[in-house]
């Protein structure tokens, strides 16, 4: 009796307790009003081929960026206490990038004109997307400046940047092997998003077994002053975070050209950035830096995009979403805010008192 | 030596100035060279003074913002909702005067109880419940921005009357009058909403100097553990900042409306990234307990001072604003910095 | 013996898992300082908070002149009359002076900044503090930050005044003036609560002693009826071992090489101190001496690498090393357990285990972490060796007394295996228990040959524990003692200067 109780206050308090919990009560929700939501089938596409079609087919594709996001925010987030605000502008960049490798100055060009193989482009735009966010990292720990106000910065002119890459030209990429990165590769019937955002996310966690990123994130971010009396260099530790999440948006923006083979420098990933960062505070990680829980990121992200896909599916009108979403995300806060939770404890503990009180009479 | 004493006492007085006084200064005499600048390599456009009150009157509403924007970060908060607020209240007084018969006072307590309600709910959840006032504010945005569309999805121009006469107004400003080509004299003129914003920016300025409230919301940015033990209401003060913030959201919302004239889901967007970086320019930081009212009047005019000039050197292509913007925001956040660091460095020594 | 202004009875607090306070009663006279003693974690600072407000009792009375006071925020407590001058500074640093001392007092909607002004300068000039009222606080030095905060207290003419441990920033000659401050509003009736963890202190202002033990109240004394031996042995509830015997216990480490394990030569750091020589022998125990501010925390500093080193040479074992940062020094065998443990030290929300092999770990390298086998084995076998105090190991750091914090830096630095530590500070504000641990431990290392250099305040603590003192004053290093010139006498005599010592 007593551990089992121990363990359900245990499960209350554990970070991965929030989304866990919004992903059930959004998973009931759908049951309740229309079970059908859940069908997955395996269907012919538009394109000639087998695939698995359904609505949780959808949030893994669909949610693939923001996971990857949500990756490179964590670490952000831990190591400098505050959060990337350019990313949904660097994602216009590195995107813009990889056009402009491709097609050089030719904007319209056919299977085969392409100036070069799709890995060199992407390598290319992951350089770029590093320097960005060294720029951004640059401007965090060597100038001091709070992150968000930093990446204020190019939040401003990214999107500017991204156009002026291209001559404010919209090239269009006719070869239909580029569709495979936001598509699906003949003969596999999963979203290739979805395969990728998977690898990011092994990588990551390789990345985390096998170095000491995590510990060194988390030490710099609760205590500078200390992480750096212990050998630690906490300037190169901002920046590398930074700089991770650079390679994060360069994955991102492959995904967004490749699913429209071409880019709307206002339009592309508009508000990713503030999707991203609500998956790590859904996470229950604090935005003010410090220890962080990778798992619990990556799963906030999944349920903000399983929360899209529910208000599309009950026929939301898609400018009106974010009103939906904003009511949600609200709810969430408030039911994992501390104050709340221990509010909703001490009560849960009155009830159960008075219970045993009534048993042992 | 004379000069390296001089040189001297110059470098104390900045080191003793405090935090918010230094940055002001760096704010306003950039925003005079700038200016001055202008004036020598754009030409006569920046002498008349009209061109400086056009900037006044389109950027009334951005005064506003920036106002509240700076009320919560020296508290040590944010408040990203404006922009959303802003575009909900022109839609809905845009709707009220021309399909519901309204007036312009049910606009304006139209503009007024969103405000309100926006800056009570939110301040609420910021304070009493602790919950970040980033991602509370985030909501705000979004569900102002989705409200917004769900009140009318398309934009349209407002045509009630006695509106239009309001928005028409031209308050003439003595002697700053210009001679057109004609060589006719023509008087210089502001809109209402500039004499709404400028009224704003000194009942804040008053009420940030002068009022009990007003240092409290200082204390409580620079400190929150220390401002509880020294007997401040931190929750109260907390829930006062972004509540006055939602205040300021709405009235900025009906002037920025009173300006244009319609109402449109696309209205204002970005608004609240330009109301955070004015503050910032002027001299606003976001760690909290530092900024300045006037700072932020400067902010503002430096940020319009700078689009104007783009568009007028004739780089109108629309990426050359967010770009100089973003550079100029750059220049500020690391002058803010170095001047930071090199003041606290000078008076360890 | 005036009459009773404050009385608390039965009074409970618990959090989660700690009953912090159970059924303590505590009384306050007109016109007496009384001291509150006991070790960390014995609930000094939670009576302190319930009594000012910032935690709410759970059981218990609080009676103010005769009537009960309801406390439930820091302003209650301001209202009814008592005010608290805290160890950290409580004040905003971004406001003036002045303002810092008015400011959550007056119920005034506006703000009369010349009346304000005007009145804090003359309060600031009749206590002789050295700030401007129109300064902005945080140009002020920490120990006229604190000073400030007192006269804030001092002018809200309290009934209760609370000072928890006020002085542990203080040099002497500040703490003179502060004591100076306590026997004036004394005389005038306040009553003052005293918490502090320097024994000399209590015995030299206060009337009374009140002594928490585990929550509990041991009991009320008069100053005059509990020698200092007894004090201790209250506080730790058990017979005192004569701290002063520690020395002697253990063996001389004999060295066989004349090399020393740390020479410096010349060294300077952009801290502000002059370039300074300085060595360590092979199982000897060094000590830097002088007033707060002398620059003997940023000597050793400059020698670990955590300031910018301007110039000079560290050599170990004879060879030059290379110092630029922390992590050469580490490098070189060198360990270091900085002042101010909560700033410079724990990393807070990280678990004990993560705390003690932080240092390590960093050393061993980025791609080679530990396997969390080998992370359990080396954080229970320190764990054990030092006696911390925890839940588990993965209890976060910051949840643990001050006392038990210090241990797992010790800890950190030990398992490093360093070949020279420097302990700065290492018993400041923790419990006397576990300061004579910390003393002995630093013997016992000394004797199996480590080079040991050990910064205190407390002058007695450094001549039980160092063989060798370097005296500093105004950031320069004004002579050095040993032997039998180990005595307080000299030590304050070449602190203060004037003799030959100093040009030596």
């Amino acid at each position: 009796m007593k551990t089992s109780k121990k363990s359900f206050t245990a499960i209350f308090r554990n970070q991965i307790f929030i989304p866990i919990a919004a992903l059930l009560l959004l998973v009931i929700v759908n049951l309740i009003v229309d079970p059908s939501f859940f069908k997955i089938t395996y269907q012919l596409n538009s394109d000639g081929q087998h695939i698995l079609y359904g609505n949780l087919i959808q949030i893994l594709d669909f949610g693939s960026e923001l996971a990857i996001l949500a990756i490179g925010m964590t670490f952000v987030t831990a190591a400098s206490g505050g959060q990337d605000i350019s990313v949904g502008a660097a994602i216009a960049i590195a995107g813009s990038v990889i056009l402009r490798v491709l097609c050089g100055n030719n904007t319209r060009p056919e299977a085969g004109q392409l100036q070069t193989t799709f890995l060199v482009a992407f390598l290319v735009a992951c350089v770029v997307a590093a320097l960005f966010g060294a720029f951004n990292g640059l401007l965090v720990s060597v100038f001091k400046i709070q992150p968000m106000v930093a990446t204020l910065i190019l939040f401003t002119a990214g999107r500017s940047i991204a156009a002026w890459i291209n001559n404010n030209e919209l090239p269009i990429i006719s070869d239909q092997s580029f569709k495979y990165f936001g598509g699906y590769i003949p003969n596999v019937p999963v979203p290739t998003p979805a395969i990728l955002a998977v690898v990011v996310i092994i990588v990551t966690f390789l990345l985390l077994k096998f170095t000491n990123l995590g510990l060194y994130i988390q030490a710099v971010g609760i205590n500078e002053k200390s992480s750096r009396l212990n050998g630690l260099n906490p300037t190169a530790i901002k920046f590398l975070s930074f700089v991770l999440l650079g390679l994060c948006v360069a994955v991102a923006g492959l995904i967004k050209v490749s699913r429209l083979s071409t880019i709307n420098y206002s339009v592309i990933a508009k508000d990713i950035e503030m999707d991203a960062i609500l998956a790590v505070a859904l996470g229950g990680n604090a935005l003010g830096g410090g220890k962080f829980n990778m798992t619990a990121s990556i799963l906030g992200a999944y349920v903000i995009q399983f929360l899209t896909i529910t208000l599309y599916s009950m026929k939301v009108q898609s400018d009106a979403l974010p009103a939906y979403k904003a009511v949600v995300v609200i709810l969430l806060v408030v039911f994992s805010a501390p104050t709340v939770r221990n509010w909703m404890s001490k009560t849960w503990k009155n009830l159960t008192a008075k219970n045993t009180a009534k048993e042992v009479a | 030596m004379k000069t390296s004493n001089e040189k001297k006492s110059l470098l104390s007085k900045i080191a003793g100035m405090t935090d918010s006084n230094l940055l002001l200064t760096i704010t306003v005499v950039v925003f005079v060279l700038m200016y001055l600048g202008a004036i020598i390599f754009q030409g006569k456009g920046f002498l008349k003074p009209q061109t400086f009150f056009n900037i006044l009157n389109t950027n009334a509403y951005l005064i506003i913002l920036s106002c509240g924007l700076s009320l919560v970060m020296i508290t040590g908060g944010i408040d990203i909702s404006v922009g959303g607020v802003t575009a909900l209240v022109s839609m809905c007084c845009a709707v009220n005067l021309d399909y519901k018969n309204g007036n312009i006072f049910t606009a304006l307590l139209i503009a007024l109880l969103i405000g309100v309600a926006f800056g009570a709910v939110q301040g609420f959840l910021v304070a009493y419940l602790d919950i970040q006032p980033f991602i509370v504010t985030l909501a705000g945005m979004f569900f102002a921005r989705g409200m917004t569309t769900i009140v009318n999805s398309s934009p349209f121009n407002v045509a009630n009357e006695q509106f239009v006469k309001l928005k028409d107004t031209r308050i003439i400003v003595p002697f700053m009058g210009s001679v057109n080509k004609k060589g006719v004299y023509v008087d210089s003129y502001v809109e209402v909403g500039v004499i709404v914003a400028l009224a704003i920016v000194i009942l804040m300025f008053v009420m940030l100097k002068w009022t009990k409230l007003g240092r409290q919301f200082y204390a409580v940015g620079g400190n929150p553990q220390s401002a509880l033990m020294l007997g401040i209401n931190v929750k109260f003060t907390r829930f006062m900042s972004q509540f006055i913030c939602g205040i300021l959201g709405g009235i900025g919302g009906f002037v920025y409306f009173l300006h244009v004239g319609s109402g449109s889901p696309s209205h204002a967007a970005g608004a609240e990234m330009n109301a955070i970086a004015s503050s910032i320019i002027g001299g606003t930081m976001l760690t909290g307990g530092v900024g300045n009212i006037i700072g932020t009047l400067f902010g503002v005019l430096s940020l319009s001072t700078i689009q104007n000039i783009v568009s007028s050197a004739g780089l109108d292509q629309a990426w050359w604003t967010g770009i100089t913007i973003a550079a100029m925001l750059c220049l500020f956040l690391v002058i803010q910095s170095v001047v930071v660091a090199g003041k606290k460095k000078s008076l360890r020594k | 013996m005036g009459k009773e202004i404050l009385q608390l009875r039965n009074i409970h607090k618990s959090f989660p898992g700690v009953k912090a306070l159970q059924g303590v009663d505590f009384t306050l006279r007109e016109g007496e300082i009384h001291a509150l003693m006991g070790e960390n974690g014995a609930g000094k600072s939670t009576l302190i908070k319930v009594l000012t407000g910032v935690y709410t009792k759970d059981e218990g009375t609080i009676t103010m002149d005769g009537k009960e006071a309801v406390i439930k925020s820091p302003q209650d407590a301001q209202n009814v009359g008592i005010s608290t001058v805290y160890q950290e500074i409580t004040l905003c640093p971004n406001l003036s002076v002045a303002e810092n001392m008015y400011i959550g007092r007056s119920n005034n909607i506006m703000q009369n900044w010349k009346k304000m002004n005007e009145g804090a300068d003359a309060i600031l000039q009749s206590l002789d503090i050295p700030a401007k009222a129109t300064q902005q606080l945080a140009s002020c030095s920490i120990a006229v930050q604190q000073m400030v905060a007192i006269a804030r207290a001092v002018d809200m003419d309290c009934k209760v005044l609370i000072l928890d441990e006020p002085t542990s920033s203080l040099d002497e000659q500040e703490v003179e003036k502060l004591f100076k401050l306590m026997r004036d509003l004394k005389s005038r009736g306040v009553g003052i609560i005293f918490v502090t963890h320097f024994l000399e202190q209590v015995y030299e202002v206060c009337d009374m002693i009140t002594v928490l033990r585990d929550g509990k109240l041991v009991g009320e004394y008069k100053i005059a009826d509990l020698p200092r031996v007894q004090l201790v042995s209250k506080m730790l509830g058990k017979d005192f071992d004569d701290m002063a015997e520690i020395k002697s216990e253990n063996k001389v480490f004999e060295s066989n090489s004349k090399t020393p394990v740390i020479e410096v030569e010349g060294l300077y750091s952009d801290a502000g101190i002059k370039p300074f020589d300085f060595k360590v022998d092979k199982g000897e125990v060094t000590g830097f001496t002088g007033l707060l501010g002398s620059g003997r925390s940023e000597c050793v500093r400059a020698i670990f690498g955590a300031d910018r080193v301007l110039g000079g040479s560290v050599k170990k074992n004879g060879e030059t090393v290379k110092i630029k940062k922390p992590i050469d020094a580490m490098k070189a065998g060198i360990g270091y357990i900085p002042e101010d443990r909560k700033v410079d030290g724990i990393v807070g929300d990280l678990s004990v285990r993560d705390n003690i092999i932080l240092a390590l770990q960093v050393m061993k390298g980025f791609f080679k972490p530990f396997t969390k086998a080998q992370a359990n084995a080396f954080a229970d076998e320190y764990i054990k060796l030092l006696g911390i105090k925890t839940a588990s190991a993965d209890t976060p750091i910051k949840q643990l007394s001050g006392g038990n914090q210090q241990k797992c830096i010790v800890a950190r630095w030990l398992l490093t295996h360093p070949e020279y530590l420097i302990l700065d500070e290492p018993t400041r504000g923790i419990d006397v228990g576990t300061k004579v641990d910390i003393q002995k431990l630093v013997l016992k290392l000394a004797s199996e040959g480590m080079g040991i250099t050990f910064i205190s305040s407390e002058t007695d603590e450094m001549l039980r524990t160092c063989s060798r003192l370097v005296v500093m004053r105004d950031r320069k290093v004004v002579g050095e003692l040993k032997g039998d010139d180990l005595t307080q006498n000299k030590i304050m005599s070449t602190i203060a200067g004037g003799d030959g010592n100093e040009n030596k």
